[in-house]
């Protein structure tokens, strides 16, 4: 991928940074690492989760959210990043008490299970009120009419799910055909639809994320929502050289090269020893080529691409702030 | 001490009928079980494999081309078994129609398969494609003429969905809450209609302005025509509940060495033990074994050292690359310490990873044979 151009300036005008992959990818990770990335340098970002598994309270190693936006970290140079976790009775109900009063009756519907069998009912409710949510607090201002929030990071659904539940038009015709839950929806078309919004992909170099990148570029594409930025997650980094990792890929690693190099360092290993190395080489080299295939396939996408490393010990706050730094450094802002 | 799942042990028992491959989404679980049926088929058992959602490769390496909802032999240059192997693709919407012809007369059963609520359901709830794995698996039992039929559980968020999920489809079936919404005082009774209030007609008015009243309506229609066929519906899933817990079943946990994947994997290890079902063991996939004995330290020493003098550009990269892969090991083996120290007594096996996806029989045959340990 030596042609991405890194973030574009069109992508630091975004105020909606929508972040889905396939599942397994690090799409949280990648969310809240690009959530921390933006806050750098004095900005305040919100970091939303809409798919009710708590994914933000786990990685910033915090007890589970509450339906309220909460300070959870702050970033190099005064920014801070806040989390919020959509649930989408709160929501419902929050909506509804916007235009009825519905007191105790709402309580007692929600512990009946009513709330939770209205959106099954229309499934594309719960898509609807949860970006609903998400629109409010992009739009939010303050008393001297600023926007509270310079950037949202949203970790959306999956690939294979993004695009209807980011397709809110689709939705709305479906379920809402007059009322207040249409007149907000257009709000929420008119941002996901502009210049606003960047939805970006996270993937891994491996044949299925991969796929599932394209496939989802085409869908967006379809629904005419806008694709941000590739993140490459999990790179390892090169060990053989390209004439190397050509030769090992097909088994063919030099024993008697590889035997005199670690004579000089000083080891003398068995020979099933020597095999295992070179099994780990070959190994190695299979899945290096692999890779190869995949970046070739993203290349043909023509987005802008950001790399995020490997990180062996797993991923606790350190090591976002990490990531952080190497989203920064490549131009995120 | 751990034990070592003997996943041949599992297959070969001919009281073993039914193995179930659950875990969160992304782990393999499909090739797990694709892989565990071609083993057993080539061991000697007339087996069916049943998946769900399987990557379009892997479908065409069991000769799967589209949805199909019965089983087909599968029949591969090369794959010559002892047994038989047979494999299928859940199609949802076609098991559910399938029900609703078996239970309701013909003219209720065409009011209900035209119904919009109808397909809804039937091709878009979440619960719906568990429920339906679970009818099919009921059905594919029933037949009897099957040694063993594998299982793998749609794709979700959560592993515990699989069993959650008929659980929620049976709620929204069983109309109590739709009839409240349609007429309250009919279905309520007074005495909830005092609880709720003055409220619930608001509520009630609420939801239809933004459903629209013509899908409450649909709803309604639907639960009435369907009301009839329920009772037949939920004595079918209880039956297949109980199959589940029957000793010729056994539970698979299928993960990968990942925090989220682990943690799922306890969720449901604990979840089967609550409920009595039969676990066999941890399928633990994509593992990285270290090759060699050589020591990370050591190995990283002896690299700085050759590529100080410029020399022996390969022998570096040899031992930097075994150097990572000993660091990636530990941390699998420590991320698994977790796991087994909150269930000692769970048998498991590693499955180490392919260096390409599985995209053929010869794939599968590979994963089996590294299942078994071989």
């Amino acid at each position: 991928m030596d042609s991405a151009v890194g973030w574009t300036d069109e992508l630091a005008r975004a105020r909606l940074h929508v972040v889905t992959g396939k599942g397994g990818t690090g799409k949280t990770t990648v969310a809240a690492a690009l959530a921390l990335a933006l806050a750098t340098g004095g900005r305040r970002v919100l970091l939303v989760e809409v798919e009710e598994r708590q994914g933000i309270a786990q990685l910033f190693d915090r007890a589970p959210l509450p339906y309220s936006e909460e300070r959870i970290a702050s970033a190099p140079g005064g920014g801070e990043v806040r989390a919020l976790a959509v649930d989408a009775e709160a929501a419902l109900l929050e909506y509804l008490a916007m235009f009825y009063n519905l007191g105790f009756a709402g309580r007692t519907l929600k512990r009946m299970g009513a709330v939770e069998f209205v959106t099954t009912l229309a499934p594309g409710l719960r898509d609807v009120l949860q970006t609903g949510k998400v629109k409010e607090c992009v739009g939010r201002t303050d008393s001297s009419g600023r926007h509270l929030y310079d950037a949202v990071v949203l970790d959306a659904p999956p690939t294979g799910r993004v695009v209807k539940f980011l397709d809110v038009t689709k939705a709305v015709t479906d379920v809402a055909k007059v009322g207040p839950i249409r007149g907000q929806s257009e709000g929420v078309v008119r941002l996901l639809h502009s210049g606003d919004t960047a939805v970006h992909l996270v993937t891994l170099l491996e044949e299925m994320p991969v796929r599932e990148t394209m496939d989802a570029l085409v869908e967006l594409d379809g629904a005419d929502l806008r694709p941000g930025a590739v993140f490459v997650n999990r790179v390892r980094p090169p060990r053989l050289d390209a004439a190397a990792v050509d030769a090992a890929a097909v088994g063919e690693v030099d024993e008697d090269q590889v035997r005199a190099g670690l004579l000089a360092a000083g080891l003398d290993l068995a020979v099933d020893e020597l095999e295992g190395l070179v099994d780990e080489t070959v190994d190695h080299a299979v899945r290096v080529r692999a890779e190869q295939r995949a970046s070739a396939e993203l290349t043909e996408s023509d987005l802008p691409a950001v790399r995020l490393p490997e990180l062996v010990d797993g991923v606790d706050l350190a090591a976002l702030y990490e990531l952080a730094e190497k989203l920064v450094a490549q131009g995120v802002r | 001490m751990v034990h070592r799942l003997d996943v041949d042990a599992l297959i070969d028992d001919q009281a073993t009928k039914v193995v179930v491959c659950c875990g969160s989404g992304g782990v393999g679980k499909t090739t797990t079980a694709a892989a565990l049926a071609a083993r057993a088929a080539e061991r000697g058992r007339r087996t069916v494999v049943l998946t769900i959602d399987p990557a379009r490769r892997l479908a065409q390496s069991l000769g799967l081309r589209e949805l199909d909802n019965h089983p087909r032999q599968v029949r591969v240059s090369g794959f010559a078994p002892k047994g038989e192997l047979y494999a299928m693709m859940l199609d949802m919407r076609r098991t559910f129609d399938d029900m609703v012809l078996a239970h309701a007369g013909p003219d209720r059963a065409e009011q209900i398969l035209a119904n919009p609520f109808y397909q809804t359901i039937s091709s878009s709830f979440s619960g719906t494609q568990e429920y339906m794995a679970m009818e099919k698996l009921g059905q594919l039992a029933a037949e009897g003429s099957w040694d063993l039929i594998v299982v793998d559980t749609p794709p979700s968020r959560s592993a515990l969905d699989f069993l959650d999920a008929p659980q929620r489809l049976s709620t929204v079936l069983d109309g109590r809450i739709i009839r409240l919404l349609s007429a309250p005082a009919r279905a309520g009774g007074r005495g909830l209609l005092k609880i709720v209030g003055a409220g619930f007609g608001l509520f009630t008015k609420a939801i239809s302005t933004i459903i629209g009243g013509q899908l409450l309506a649909d709803a309604s229609a639907f639960v009435q025509a369907f009301d009839s066929m329920f009772g037949g519906f939920r004595e079918r899933a209880q039956k297949t509940y109980q199959l589940l817990r029957s000793p010729g079943t056994a539970f698979l946990v299928v993960a990968a060495p990942e925090p989220d994947a682990l943690r799922e994997a306890s969720y449901f290890v604990e979840r089967l033990a609550e409920e009595t079902m039969p676990l066999a063991g941890l399928v633990l996939n994509r593992t990285h074994p270290v090759l060699a004995e050589l020591p990370a330290a050591r190995a990283q020493a002896a690299a700085e050292e050759l590529s100080s003098g410029g020399a022996h550009p390969l022998a570096v990269a040899v031992l930097r690359l075994h150097a990572d892969r000993v660091a990636v090991a530990t941390r699998e083996k420590r991320l698994l310490a977790r796991f087994t120290k909150a269930h000692p007594s769970v048998s498991l096996v590693g499955v180490p990873a392919l260096a390409e996806d599985v995209h053929d029989l010869a794939g599968l045959r590979e994963i089996g044979r590294r299942l078994a340990g071989e």
